[in-house]
């Protein structure tokens, strides 16, 4: 092997694939290759997320004055609850364990697939046809939903619109989402290579491996009280509409007893990248290994405790709200301690600042805005102040696509190279990131100002007096655009054009920089002997790919 | 380990399963009945109980956890304990409103 990349007769998986046929579609969407089935997941993902971000730019055209702008009333209600939706359901939920998980859960615990390849197909195709389902909910007779992306009650049982399908959809995905979690808790019990034990997983193992608990769950429920809605729509049995003799806040109850543990279903995995990031860059075993996943299964267990703090002004009890309110704060508790972690880990490293560190710095800033902010919601009292204002918007975004989008794009970056072979422009990177910083900023850090001083969330007007700080907004969704485009151009032209990355560009120590970029058919040729812990950085000078490319 | 007690098939006999599904009938047929009984907020404390013994019943016997490794204990017990917690918890809403 000349330079530590692919040898002659060392054919990686994107030239030979587990389908007969080598090459085509087919050979992608019938394949049973965690590697092709993550990246079809990314393909996916992507241009959901990039319709979902078209959406966001044009409500803030929207937004750009008061009155009616580029649509009325009903349009931007349709909207935002698209935007919310396919966010939520089609991006930020699969996200990181589909694509990476899928892709690097079996290469780091040093196994050559994850437990059931073809569940793991099957997930996929549920997931197309979830979103064929929401696709198909927007054209059929009754419209696109308006409910926003919570679907609460009496509303959604009394709009004309396709609810019922629309939620069904959300069902549907529910189930790939499910079978995703069992397949990996399966593979982590059972597909460790030889030496490799629980204290010896990568981070990012430990954090998907939480996530897939909650995924498996809680998801169910959502499932439950979507049918039970379906079921009052279609047939007008009474659970949760009030005119039928139902309880409307047993709907809420429902719904965020599912959605806030899928708040970690979002952001566990992200902290699962930053955990593998942070070492590599700071060349430096990661501070605190055990407390950091520890900490993963903490939030995996208390995020199922404090649900109700969606509903504090929705009329539950007092006593449940302080109980829920001092929950809320408890578990911010591990969150911090993983933030504390990996700025200790970075302390005396010698810090090499390439694109996916640079992200990585991103997130830990607006993550802790995010999660700062979530206190101010988490408390009685400003939590009534601020409820269903800017201020949550502004909140959710920054946990959202500050915390999770931003990670990413963060493992877009650091693992491109391992996936395709290929190598996008550094320099451009570090500018997206850059700019990304300010745009994210510019777009929503006014929506705090403006939710403070009360711009209550989902309408399309405002008083004037609002405008300046909209306007602003408004330019910032600009700027975001102009980020993600630039960072499709970058991986594309990358993929296209780019110079052939080494196997090891970053100097990285889990298992999957021990193997070829992109790695082969089956990952390891031989099932790899786990000797040391994973971010000793001591391995370095004896790996076959050691740093920069000098292979042994 | 694991792999012999998987491959070693525990045959449940027929009357076994016919006892478990009639006592599944009998408890679903307490559970209409009560429900016609006035017990106040023992209600839904007495039908929860019900269904819970039920479950016991069909992931015991039927989905035959009884007999497999302790490890699938372990993991539903866990679901169990959540699932009673959040069940717990929903109370300190409905119970003190
Ligand atoms: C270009 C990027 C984005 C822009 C410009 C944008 C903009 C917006 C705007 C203007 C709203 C409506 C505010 C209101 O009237 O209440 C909104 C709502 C929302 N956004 Fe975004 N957003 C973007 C990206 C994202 C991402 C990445 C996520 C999730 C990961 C996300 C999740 C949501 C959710 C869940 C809602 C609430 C929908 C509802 O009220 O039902 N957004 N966004
Ligand atoms: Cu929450």
């Amino acid at each position: 092997m000349a330079n530590g990349t692919i040898a002659i007769d060392d054919k990686s998986f994107l030239e030979e694939g587990t389908t007969k046929k080598a090459t085509g579609i087919a050979s992608w969407l019938f394949s049973t290759d965690h590697k092709r089935i993550g990246l079809m997941y990314l393909i996916a993902i992507a241009i959901f997320f990039f319709t979902g971000a078209i959406l966001g730019v044009l409500m803030r055209l929207e937004l750009i004055a008061p009155g009616r702008t580029i649509m009325d009333a009903q349009t931007y209600n349709t909207i935002f609850t698209l935007h919310g939706v396919i966010m939520i359901f089609l991006f930020i939920i699969p996200g990181i364990p589909a694509v990476f998980g899928n892709f690097f859960l079996p290469l780091q615990l040093g196994a050559k697939d994850v437990a059931f390849p073809r569940l793991n197909l099957l997930s996929f195709w549920i997931y197309l046809i979830g979103a064929a389902l929401v696709l198909i909910s927007l054209f059929v007779e009754g419209g696109p939903i308006d409910t926003g992306w919570t679907f609460y009650i009496p509303y959604s049982v009394r709009t004309t619109t396709n609810v019922s399908l629309a939620i069904f959809a959300a069902f549907v995905l529910g189930f790939s989402s499910i079978l995703t979690g069992l397949n990996f808790v399966t593979t982590v019990h059972r597909l460790r290579a030889p030496g490799m034990t629980y204290f010896k997983m990568p981070l990012f193992v430990w954090s998907t491996y939480a996530t897939a608990w909650i995924q498996i769950i809680a998801t169910p429920v959502i499932g439950i009280t979507i049918l039970l809605v379906v079921l009052e729509r279609l047939f007008g049995v009474g659970i949760f509409d009030p005119a039928l003799g139902g309880d409307p806040v047993l709907f809420q109850h429902m719904f965020w007893i599912y959605s806030h543990p899928a708040v970690y279903i979002m952001i566990l995995p992200a902290m699962g990248v930053v955990s593998e990031i942070i070492p590599t860059f700071a060349r430096r075993t990661i501070f605190g290994y055990r407390a950091i996943a520890m900490s993963s299964l903490a939030i995996a267990f208390i995020g199922y405790l404090v649900w109700a703090h969606h509903m504090f002004t929705s009329g539950i009890s007092e006593t449940a709200a302080i109980i829920f309110s001092f929950l809320t704060f408890i578990v911010a508790l591990p969150s911090a301690i993983k933030v504390f972690n990996w700025v200790a880990t970075m302390y005396k490293g010698s810090i090499d600042p390439q694109p996916p560190f640079l992200w990585v710095m991103s997130f830990i800033f607006l993550f802790s805005i995010g999660g700062l902010t979530g206190l101010v919601l988490g408390a009685l009292v400003t939590d009534v102040h601020v409820h269903d204002t800017y201020f949550v918007v502004a909140h959710f975004h920054y946990v959202m696509f500050g915390g999770t989008g931003t990670i990413f794009f963060a493992a877009l970056y650091y693992w491109f190279p391992k996936m395709t072979g290929k190598m996008y422009n550094l320099k451009l990177a570090k500018f997206n990131a850059a700019l990304f910083f300010v745009a994210f900023n510019t777009l929503y850090f006014p929506k705090f100002i403006m939710g403070y001083m009360g711009m209550p969330r989902r309408y399309y007007d405002y008083l004037p007096e609002f405008q300046n700080l909209q306007v602003v907004s408004t330019v910032g969704s600009w700027l975001m655009i102009i980020v993600i485009c630039l960072i499709i151009y970058n991986l594309l032209s990358g993929l296209l054009n780019g110079s052939k990355a080494e196997a090891n560009p970053w100097g990285g120590v889990t298992l999957e920089w021990h193997i070829a970029s992109p790695p082969p058919l089956e990952n390891f040729h031989e099932i790899p002997e786990v000797t040391h812990e994973p971010y000793d950085f001591s391995q370095l000078k004896n790996m076959k790919y050691g740093l920069k490319g000098e292979s042994k | 380990m694991q792999e012999h007690h998987n491959n070693e098939t525990h045959q449940i006999s027929y009357s076994t399963y016919l006892l478990v599904w009639v006592s599944l009938l009998a408890l679903t047929s307490i559970t209409v009945t009560v429900a016609g009984v006035h017990l106040g907020d023992y209600t839904l404390f007495v039908a929860l109980m019900i269904a819970a013994i039920k479950s016991a019943l069909v992931i015991n016997i039927f989905m035959h956890i009884k007999f497999e490794d302790p490890i699938f204990k372990v993991f539903l017990g866990i679901s169990g304990f959540t699932l009673l917690v959040i069940f717990s918890l929903t109370f300190f809403d409905y119970i003190y409103r």
